[in-house]
């Protein structure tokens, strides 16, 4: 080969020096300059910090949560008298239809993969998520799917037929009108976000660990949120799949579901199912990180039994795979396999029993500091173990046929999903809030959260298992005094009354905290995962110099270290968008890299994705013509530019 | 009233046993993890989150919690085996219900009312009737369970677990009741704007009585030949009444409502809704909407006298 073609190159000008460990004050100015997002209303669109964009999907979480649970005291004061006439059944089907779509599409699934975007990379020590353009298009995407749900609920064309749709009922004949499209292509929206955040995730996890975490030192929280976004990318293209064929039926014609034309109705319960069971666990695996993290700091040791969390999650991940039938019980599918699906839906309690007796082997030899975090996370104690116990139950073939279908049912899925997951988040927004804001919660008005949501809960919920004993089915919009429910239902909706107290409480204490909280240290729990080693808030760059771990606690065995063993890695560009890249196993440096610039184009990308998808629940052709301006807003999103390419360029060395 | 754990006959009281025996181990388990979880927050020391953590754990191995925990899954696992086992058993005992000699009735649901339609080898032996069950004490039935619309569910927690009804699909479910008595039956899965008003009755009674009944049901509608019925017979079978309603004995034989025949000896009016008094079949007939928004019925326009004509003859359909 001739050399000639470098022969005509100029000499590549020495690459600049890099930052130092630690980094000096102007390096942490430049850096700072660097990660940051742009300023101004173009800023704003254009933004793509991990920390701006998680910070924004949070709120836009937790603003559905909130519609969500405003429509869920709609229901409880609906059922609070029998033969109430506040809302009609037309109404009432769309608000528990919102209300589970909601909660599950539009909060719990999303607000775990929000909190995962700011806190994974800096768990990890990184300085940035893997995809940070992507992750902003898929929370404009996210925002503008639950946005267009909202829309067509306020303007009476909200589902109405369930949070899992079940054709006939949501096909083309016993499902008229638009509400149901709107459902299937909320699911689109929902699940496109979803894939992409777990593409994010899982790669920010595997590449860009800082040197030295191998994967037996990856933080329990990190491990959770990892086998979430595998369980995600197995289960999304399940609905997304079913939701296409449900969108078909309706749109153009198939017959999928159709029964009159060799169409199988049950088809579409496996596939929703097939993705709704591990659904339950997506929500709640997040929940067991919340826990593995705030427990040891509050504990002040180290979790007991490492090795056996992280088995216990894996585990859990694959066996939510195979108890998808435990929803189907009352079909007349074979009775030999549906016992198949007990024993698995019985043995997805081990892994949890092995994660909650760890904790408690956690708790028994610590010291303990009794903190509001740590109420919350002792709350799941009594809540979720409750809900698993009935879910036991649920798990039972013959007893699952007495309650399916019931309140018992909605009384256990409260335990699991608010024990498992909405304590413990709530008690993770109080840990890490120091860290998002630079500012503490008030413990004060916090432990009289605590209290209200605690007893608020127990009061709405537990009566449920009762109504269901006693033969209330789901998604009735009222009932006759005869039935002997009343007293029970009115003593729910107090509860229910307790519960928005509370919430009510918590939105003081977040909004009044911002300006008039303490200001947060950058380790007010003591913690000794990486989030701790810097400033709260963190820099736009978090890590002025990308940290080298030696342990799984890097905070706490700091003083430990050998003072010879380097604690950063020098010579990243500081006025690059340089990240360190590392192997998947053992964490060795492997190569830098530039990440992109914040740009408009994933927010302009977002919005010609909505117009395709809001208007092919209207034409099929949307999906032809609306596929143009998706495809240029991408392909010139993907542009390189010529300045950004010969930065780069000098910035690469041949080894 | 639609209690699960007052069975009226052996497959809710299998079910019922598995229960008490679920719940039980369950209680136990409950107790026992807040039991250690309030000894340990009552007994462990107190620390700030000043306090230098505590490392040593880290490099030996922690004998005794790693024992006490193995014991607490071991204990765990075996629990749950127990708990699959007894699952499995009363499955089974739930499948052996003998059959000898079986009542077989095929139940049609549709929004929102429930059809059934009593089986017999004897053609001229078949007949219809709507929203409310008889069946003898002690003798098995077979319900075949088929939808006409979305999927339903028949449930009447007394005497066993649901079973869905699914288009395109045939199901069955096999029940026995071992006492008289009256039991309430309710759809369980969401089929729609009046889910919440879709029940139906099963009537348990001694095999004389029931024989007798079903002999009854057997025959056309007996007829009232008081001027005012006669004239409520011209209008039903004149109007749009006759569009969707059967009554036997008359040449009403649309199959899209409720089989009417033997209207008057039921308990309730449209599914459960309203109780079989003049009155209430008026109001209904007037306008269904205000009772059950939603429901395929329409309302009618008939004067108030005509009405009354109408409810005399359904009255009489005895």
């Amino acid at each position: 080969m001739s050399n000639g073609p470098e022969q005509l190159q100029p000499p590549a000008p020495p690459r600049p020096p890099g930052n130092s460990v630690p980094a000096t004050a102007n390096e942490s100015a430049a850096l700072e300059r660097t990660w940051r997002d742009p300023p101004g209303l173009y800023g704003f669109f254009a933004a793509i910090n991990h920390k701006t964009i998680s910070k924004r999907f949070m709120l836009a979480t937790f603003g559905f949560f909130l519609a969500g649970g405003l429509i869920a005291l709609l229901m409880r004061l609906q059922l609070a008298r029998p033969l109430n006439g506040m809302v009609g059944p037309d109404l009432y089907n769309q608000l528990f239809s919102m209300h589970g779509t909601t909660m599950m599409f539009l909060f719990a699934v999303p607000v775990m993969q929000a909190v995962a975007v700011y806190l994974v990379p800096l768990m990890v020590g990184a300085k940035t998520v893997a995809f940070p353009r992507m992750n902003a298009y898929a929370y404009w995407v996210f925002l503008f799917g639950g946005l267009m749900l909202y829309g067509a609920f306020l303007l009476n064309i909200g589902p109405d037929a369930g949070w899992f749709s079940y054709p006939p009922l949501a096909g083309p004949e016993y499902g008229p009108g638009k509400r149901v499209d709107f459902w299937a292509q909320m699911i689109t929206f929902t699940e496109l976000s979803a894939l992409l955040e777990a593409i994010v995730i899982i790669t920010t996890v595997f590449k860009m660990r800082a040197p030295g975490m191998t994967l037996n030192r990856i933080p329990l929280f990190v491990w959770a949120l990892l086998v979430t976004q595998f369980m995600v990318l197995f289960a999304m293209p399940a609905v997304m799949l079913g939701s296409t064929g449900l969108i078909m039926d309706r749109l153009i014609g198939t017959h999928f579901y159709n029964p009159a034309q060799n169409g199988d109705v049950l088809l579409w319960q496996h596939l929703f199912w097939f993705f709704g069971h591990p659904e339950v666990y997506l929500i709640f695996v997040p929940g067991l990180g919340f826990l593995s993290a705030i427990i040891p700091t509050f504990a002040r040791r180290p979790m007991f039994g490492y090795t056996a969390m992280v088995l216990a999650l894996i585990s859990t991940g694959f066996l939510s795979f195979g108890l998808w039938v435990h929803h189907m019980f009352a079909t007349n599918l074979p009775e030999l396999g549906k016992s198949f699906f007990t024993a698995v839906s019985m043995l997805i309690a081990i892994p949890s029993a092995v994660q909650i007796f760890c904790w408690l082997a956690t708790l028994g030899t610590g010291r303990l500091n009794f903190r509001t975090p740590l109420l919350f996370v002792l709350a799941f104690f009594f809540i979720l173990v409750l809900g698993g116990l009935t879910g036991l139950m649920l798990a039972s073939v013959p007893l699952d046929l007495q309650v399916h279908d019931t309140y018992f049912v909605v009384a256990h899925l409260h335990y699991v999903l608010i024990g498992g997951a909405v304590f413990p988040l709530v008690g993770a927004v109080y840990y890490w809030y120091p860290k998002f804001t630079g500012r503490m919660m008030d413990e004060r008005l916090g432990r009289w959260q605590f209290w209200l949501f605690f007893i608020g809960f127990n009061v709405t919920f537990f009566p449920m298992h009762l109504l269901g004993m006693w033969g209330m089915p789901r998604r009735i919009y009222t009932y006759t005094q005869e039935m002997g429910w009343t007293s029970l239902n009115l003593l729910a909706t107090v509860g229910a009354a307790v519960i928005g107290a509370s919430v009510l409480l918590f939105i003081v204490n977040l909004w009044r905290s911002r300006t008039h909280g303490a200001p947060a240290p950058a380790d007010p729990w003591g913690g000794g995962t990486l989030e701790w080693a810097i400033a709260s808030p963190p820099p736009a760059g978090n890590f002025d110099a990308i940290p080298v771990v030696y342990g799984r606690d890097p905070v706490w065995e700091a003083h430990e270290r050998d003072r010879s063993a380097p604690a950063g890695v020098s010579g990243l560009a500081v006025d690059a968008r340089e990240q360190l890249i590392t192997t998947v196993l053992d964490a060795r440096p492997d190569h830098r890299y530039v990440f992109p610039e914040p740009s408009i184009w994933p927010f302009l990308a977002a919005v010609a994705t909505t117009v395709l998808f809001i208007a092919s629940i209207f034409t099929p052709w949307a999906v032809v013509w609306g596929a143009v301006p998706v495809a240029t807003a991408v392909t010139i999103w993907f542009w390189p530019r010529r300045g950004e390419t010969a930065r780069h360029l000098s910035l690469e060395q041949s080894p | 009233m639609m209690d699960i754990l007052s069975p009226a006959g052996p497959q809710a009281a299998h079910i019922r046993e598995l229960w008490h025996v679920t719940v039980l181990l369950c209680t136990l388990v409950f107790a026992g993890v807040l039991s250690v979880l309030a000894y340990v927050l009552w007994k462990r020391p107190r620390a700030g989150e000043a306090d230098t953590p505590d490392l040593a754990a880290r490099g030996a191995p922690e004998a005794g919690p790693r024992r006490r925990v193995s014991a607490a899954v071991a204990a765990s696992v075996l629990g749950l085996l127990f708990l699959i086992v007894a699952s499995v058993v009363t499955d089974r005992a739930l499948a052996h219900l003998s059959l000898k000699d079986a009542l077989h009735v095929e139940v049609t649901a549709n929004q929102w009312w429930w059809e059934a339609r009593y089986d017999d080898p004897q053609a001229s032996r078949v007949f219809t009737t709507a929203n409310e069950l008889h069946i003898p004490v002690g003798r098995p039935v077979i319900f075949t369970l088929r939808s006409n619309d979305v999927i339903h569910s028949l449930w009447v927690p007394q005497l066993a677990g649901k079973k869905d009804l699914i288009p395109g699909r045939t199901a069955t479910l096999h029940v026995r009741a071992d006492q008289a008595g009256s039991y309430r039956g309710q759809c369980a899965e969401f089929c729609g704007f009046q889910h919440a008003f879709m029940a139906f009755t099963v009537v348990a009674k001694p095999p004389a009585e029931y024989e007798a009944w079903a002999e009854h049901q057997r025959q056309p509608a007996a007829e009232s030949g008081d001027a005012r019925a006669v004239r409520g017979r011209e209008l039903f079978l004149g109007t749009s009444c006759v569009m969707c309603h059967a009554v036997q004995g008359t040449s009403a034989s649309a199959r899209r409502g409720p089989d009417l025949t033997h209207l008057a000896s039921r308990e309730t009016l449209a599914a459960g809704t309203l109780p079989n008094k003049p009155d209430a079949l008026k109001q209904w007939i007037r306008n269904p909407q205000q009772f059950k928004p939603g429901v395929n019925m329409p309302a009618t326009n008939l004067p108030d006298s005509d009405l009354d004509a109408l409810v005399a003859w359904l009255g009489s359909l005895q």
